[in-house]
């Protein structure tokens, strides 16, 4: 606690670097799970193929996932970022597919009899429908990563883990909880107000009741 | 490629030992979890004004990142396997607990009806009807929590627990590259089997149910 | 008009076609149920009619236009589409459901607006109470009303509808059908109409078509269908109160002697009421003839039981009871 209101801006500064690493990370990752979780929700097999090699890189533990990455890509954000996004492919992806499968048949229906052309229809009907689901995916991609984030630190990517890694070599509890304590709230933070916009999105489409 | 081999005919002995660690940490961590989160996920479904309170807490407890989880005991409990057993059986205590209670919640209410109907105690209700139809949920929950527990036990290291996770970190101070990627490769070797293995006793729950299961 | 010309649909793979051949003439400004078991190729034949199923044989020709050479997407906004669950957008207001296609073509927003107003108008919901509702706050039979008049913004002279009431209570059913129906005739809309509800067919279509294993069995008239069915299956897909059904199409005044004078203390029916009312009320009171009123000093004339008995039967009719009488394929 001491050291937290003594060193306030390392903190802010390591939190900044936190968010922006998360930041960049959950940007790549919706550029990459937005157009494949669409492809995947109409195509079956692809759906399967995607969510089997997701789901084995999601079992690697992000540990082992950075180290794996040193011989190849060396230290620093870089393969931070690989990582990072990596390992929200899974989740953001099946987030995507499953929202647009979701969508009730009729209304398709309805839309394709109504005379909307398959973009219009995946623009105006479908992603407006599946918004609430894709955001609770980007919810759970965004604490996932602000987690993953804080043990990228070992491979020199800065941020909050920075803190707590560098407290445990100096043998300093109190930088090590300063880390720990503003990751979790950071966590938690991001989580609570995803949440809420989730529920305010959910009541906008009109599907909860 | 041929460096890893070598290292790893150099070091079984070591290789050895940190595998035993992390077995014995996640294996006991999951173990505790269950064995906490099974009996209070039924308890909650059985009072269920309490379980809002309990499922909001649990949720915060689930985003918390695992390694300041880990690290958080250290000014609380210090170093070594007890403080990392506390905070891996917090980790996968979530998984154990909300699966459950949608396990559960799963069941049709129709069929615990019956079953009550037809002269079943509650406790038979329980074990006969119920825990079987939940089963494969419940198991998920399980299979979760193994894989986040083993992914977490890496971790553990920094707090002196041992594990897999000191080959990496060791492997990376002293630049050993071989060291370094033997102990990843481990570790992923042995969250996979955990996957694997759960997957598998989940689909035979699954099958026993029969076709019409869900 | 919609124009079916051995229109066929096979799936590959499939032992027979869904849809075998099928000709089928709708007038400008009719409605046609088409009608018959679960699994006849009914739906399947009313989409291929804006192509959400493509034909694998024959043409269609709708207002004058071959559809099968039209761009699916385009000719889709030339023709209303109302379905069982109604797929309104939940997350769309009333007002924006029922200005899709004036959006989808290009309308500017006065004219959106003062169309979705005439609209909600036409089928009965005040714009000012419905206009900013979402669908999930309205009424089963509310929501029908809307995809209506969704169906209806772009006035598109042609109406495909599915199975549109089946999810409608069946006291709100009955109405809707009415008001829907006199709307229809109004506009001069020429609709297909698919529906598994035999009481359905007959009250909206001015035609009814009887399908089977993918051919169509029988075309003709509500009356006539009633009356002649063409084959055993059809008289048995009407069932055996068929004669009943058919005397709910005719009016009292079209049946009865007019000008005769009716028995002393014989009951009294409205010109206006089904024969089948006629009916009850002769078997309830016992008598042998009614007097037909139409609130004038006088009767207008004399229904006895004989004549409700040879038209049930489906005699040819010598008053010409039938007043809806279309020409047909």
């Amino acid at each position: 606690m001491v050291w937290a209101i003594e060193n306030g801006d390392v903190l802010l500064e390591a939190t900044l670097q936190h968010l922006a690493l998360v930041g960049q990370a959950l940007a790549i990752s919706l550029a990459i799970a937005l157009p494949l979780g669409i492809l995947a929700a109409r195509r079956p097999r692809l759906h399967g193929v995607v969510m089997a090699l997701a789901g084995a890189l999601y079992t690697v533990p992000a540990l082992a996932l950075f180290a794996l990455l040193v011989p190849l890509m060396g230290l620093g954000q870089g393969p931070a970022l690989v990582a990072i996004v990596s390992y929200s492919l899974l989740v953001l992806t099946r987030n995507v597919a499953v929202a647009l499968r979701e969508v009730p048949a009729d209304i398709l229906d309805a839309a394709d009899g109504m005379g909307f052309s398959r973009g219009r229809r995946l623009l105006r009907v479908e992603l407006p429908l599946a918004a609430p689901v894709i955001l609770a995916g980007i919810r759970l991609t965004a604490v996932l990563q602000i987690s993953v984030a804080t043990v990228a630190a070992f491979i020199g990517a800065g941020g909050l883990g920075d803190l707590i890694f560098q407290g445990i070599t100096q043998d300093h509890g109190d930088k090590v909880v300063a880390g720990a304590v503003a990751a979790s709230l950071l966590a938690v933070a991001a989580d609570e107000s995803l949440r809420r916009l989730e529920t305010r999105l959910r009541l906008a489409t009109g599907l909860a009741g | 490629m041929l460096d890893l081999v070598a290292w790893l005919r150099a070091h079984p002995d070591l290789l050895l030992r940190t595998g035993g660690e992390h077995a014995l940490l996640s294996g006991l961590s999951l173990l505790i979890a269950a064995g906490i989160g099974l009996p209070l996920g039924i308890a909650l479904t059985r009072q269920p004004r309490l379980a809002g309170p309990v499922v909001a807490l649990v949720n915060t407890l689930r985003t918390i990142p695992s390694l300041a989880l880990l690290v958080i005991m250290l000014p609380l409990l210090g170093t070594g396997t007890a403080p990392s057993v506390v905070a891996l059986v917090l980790y996968g205590l979530p998984a154990v607990l909300l699966n459950t209670m949608a396990g559960l919640g799963g069941v049709p209410s129709d069929i615990v009806d019956a079953a009550r109907g037809q002269g079943l105690a509650p406790a038979q209700v329980l074990a006969r009807v119920e825990l079987p139809l939940a089963a494969p949920v419940i198991l998920a929950g399980l299979r979760s929590a193994a894989v986040q527990i083993v992914a977490a036990a890496t971790l553990a290291v920094f707090i002196g627990g041992g594990g897999f996770g000191e080959l990496i970190s060791a492997g990376m101070g002293l630049l050993d590259t071989p060291q370094l990627v033997a102990g990843a490769l481990a570790v992923a070797a042995m969250a996979g089997a955990a996957e694997l293995g759960f997957g598998w006793a989940e689909r035979m729950a699954t099958r026993r149910l029969g076709p019409t299961a869900p | 008009m919609i124009r079916l010309e051995g229109v066929g649909k096979h799936y590959p793979g499939a032992a027979r076609p869904a849809v075998d051949g099928i000709d089928l003439l709708i007038e400008e400004g009719r409605t046609c149920a088409l009608i018959g078991p679960s699994g006849c190729g009914k739906t399947t034949t009313l989409r291929m009619v804006n192509r959400l199923i493509e034909p694998s044989s024959g043409r269609i020709v709708v207002a004058g236009r071959d559809v099968t050479a039209a761009d699916p997407v385009k000719l889709r906004r030339g023709i209303g589409y109302v379905i069982q669950g109604t797929g309104l957008f939940p997350h769309l207001s009333v007002a924006g459901n029922v200005a899709t296609v004036p959006r989808l073509l290009g309308w500017d927003r006065a004219r959106i607006a003062a169309r979705v107003d005439a609209m909600l108008g036409l089928v009965g919901l005040d714009p000012a109470l419905f206009r900013d509702r979402r669908p999930a706050s309205l009424s089963g039979g509310q929501r029908q009303r809307v995809g209506v008049a969704r169906a209806l913004a772009a006035d598109p002279p042609v109406l495909l509808m599915d199975e549109p009431f089946a999810a409608v209570d069946p006291l709100e059913r009955g109405r809707l059908q009415r008001e829907i129906t006199e709307i229809l005739r109004r506009l001069r809309k020429t609709v297909i109409l698919v529906t598994h509800d035999l009481d359905e067919a007959i009250r909206m279509g001015d035609t009814v078509a009887v399908m089977r294993d993918g051919r169509l069995v029988q075309h003709d008239r509500p009356d006539q269908v009633l009356a002649a069915p063409a084959d055993a299956f059809v008289a048995e897909f009407l069932g055996s109160d068929r004669a009943l059904r058919r005397l709910t199409l005719l009016t009292a005044a079209a049946a009865c002697r007019s000008g005769e004078r009716p028995p002393e203390g014989a009951p009294e029916v409205p010109a206006e009421a089904s024969l089948q009312v006629a009916l009850s009320i002769l078997l309830g009171s016992g008598a042998e003839a009614l007097a037909v009123v139409d609130g004038g000093p006088r009767p207008v004339g004399t229904l006895s039981l004989a004549a409700i008995r040879a038209l049930a039967a489906g005699l040819p009719d010598p008053s010409g009871a039938v007043a809806r009488s279309p020409p047909l394929v």
